[in-house]
């Protein structure tokens, strides 16, 4: 038996985007244990709610993270909507869905980019955010924020996507279809890529339910569960089913995110086809009372948001359970039996977001 | 599986344009929702106060007495709250962004004195 070495991986690595930490035991090449250690980057955004009023506390929780921004709002404005029984007007619902499905065209197309970047393609890594920026560039126009987008507040949302925009936006899917199809047979077909990433950190159906793993992670490995089809927002009046691969490899995580950023594709076009004319947004007076788990699924997977009220302006408590938190299990068990130069792709592959995890 | 899947890609990119603009030659242009910076049109000010205590970042500061609206432009997240409570509709979002700075700039309006 060889000796074990233990290689720290982590904080900083040239892969990551974020602070993550893992303690690698070795045997030659390959890992047989990996230990994660996360609270480098933690802000104690939860604190904030204590001296932020829950209307203020709504820009608060847009800033837990810079690529979903979008959905945390949402799902935060969903629960105080929920305990204040605000009734939201359907128009905002619709705006609320594309905005969301705009924003998981643009995470999955970043993480690809990084994907890319993981296993050493850097031109496909710049092509890939070559159409992101597309969509980025509309979502300024349409919120006024690239990263940040203060779109929604308690009762509706800020700004309206009038007929303009909405043709702008379906111009732009046609446009960046072609596009994201000529990369995405890249990724699905190209040998090299394969090489990296079929039969990569195998996660078992079984093995991907018991440890919690949440989003494409677990669609990955075969268990159809997704969200949106708890029908919040507009989604119950649009048609899809969730994106599944049975492999639960890292190709079949790659593929299950190159599928959903068409089927965001496709969830747009329905609901600009469908948006009924409308208010955008309801007045919200008085102070939240009671408490309300808000689920919703973010491009990385399930969020839970908690909120407490207690009938004065400011929460009790706002909880959030980001899905990088629950892909970490996941990942210590992918990481086990697989080589050190595979490491920083199996990473990848679960698109961690360790400022979400820490907020 | 083939090795020749980014050719497509690569040959188009070959005969096309940069993706990226001349920057800074070529100025950036905004949108007219870009979340530039906060502007007030102090004169139709009233002084209520209600932007600040909308503010998430308690970055303004108006003080009735005095006439006067300060702004720290380095703590504003340009959120636009204010101007969404402002009831005289005198502050606005402007979409250009603020000069950089080395400072924490706070930067005064003041009512004209009455005749």
């Amino acid at each position: 038996m060889a000796k074990k070495t233990v290689i720290p991986f982590g904080p900083q690595h040239p892969v990551l985007p974020e602070p993550i930490h893992l303690d690698l035991v070795l045997e030659d090449e390959k890992v047989v244990q990996a230990i994660p250690s996360i609270g480098f980057i933690h802000r104690g955004l939860e604190k904030l709610v204590e001296v932020r009023d829950y209307k203020q506390y709504t820009y608060v929780v847009e800033r837990v993270c810079g690529i979903c921004s979008y959905m945390h709002g949402m799902g935060y404005c969903q629960a105080v909507e929920e305990i204040m029984q605000v009734e939201v007007p359907k128009r905002a619902l619709y705006i609320r869905t594309i905005g969301a499905e705009f924003s998981r065209i643009h995470s999955h197309l970043l993480w690809l980019g990084l994907l890319a970047d993981a296993f050493g393609f850097e031109s496909l890594f710049m092509h890939t955010w070559k159409v992101r920026e597309k969509i980025l560039d509309l979502m300024e126009e349409a919120t006024g924020g690239r990263v940040i987008f203060s779109a929604c507040l308690v009762g509706g949302v800020r700004k309206d996507w009038d007929a303009g925009l909405l043709k702008k936006a379906t111009d732009l899917l046609k446009e960046i279809e072609p596009e994201t199809k000529e990369l995405a047979s890249v990724f699905i077909n190209d040998a090299t890529v394969r090489h990296r990433l079929v039969g990569v950190g195998v996660l078992t159906k079984e093995e991907a339910y018991t440890l919690g793993a949440v989003g494409p992670v677990l669609r990955a490995s075969g268990v159809s569960e997704d969200l949106r089809k708890l029908g919040y927002a507009a989604y119950a009046e649009l048609d899809f089913e969730p994106i599944v691969e049975t492999a639960g490899d890292s190709y079949a995580r790659c593929v299950v995110r190159i599928n959903e950023i068409f089927q965001s594709m496709d969830l747009i076009k329905q609901a600009i086809a469908k948006i009924p004319e409308g208010e955008i947004s309801v007045a919200v007076k008085g102070n939240p009372q009671g408490e309300f788990f808000s689920r919703l699924e973010q491009p990385r997977g399930e969020v839970i948001y908690y909120v407490k009220a207690n009938g004065t302006k400011f929460l009790d408590r706002v909880r959030v359970r980001t899905p990088t938190f629950t892909n970490v299990p996941p990942l210590v068990k992918m990481l086990e039996g697989c080589d050190l130069a595979d490491v920083p792709v199996l990473v990848l592959t679960i698109d961690p977001c360790i400022s979400c995890t820490e907020r | 599986m083939s090795i020749f899947e980014m050719s497509i890609t690569i040959f188009k990119s070959l005969f096309s344009k940069p993706a990226t603009k001349m920057y800074p030659i070529k100025p950036r242009e905004f949108y007219k929702n870009t979340r530039g910076h906060i502007g007030i049109e102090i004169n139709d000010c009233i002084f209520c106060g209600l932007c600040s205590k909308a503010c998430p970042t308690s970055a303004l500061a108006v003080d009735r007495t005095a006439k006067s609206w300060d702004i720290t432009r380095t703590k504003c997240v340009a959120c636009a709250a204010c101007v969404d409570v402002c009831p005289k509709k005198c502050l606005t979002m402007e979409n250009k962004y603020t000069a950089p700075s080395t400072d924490k700039v706070t930067d005064h309006f003041a009512a004209e004195q009455e005749q």
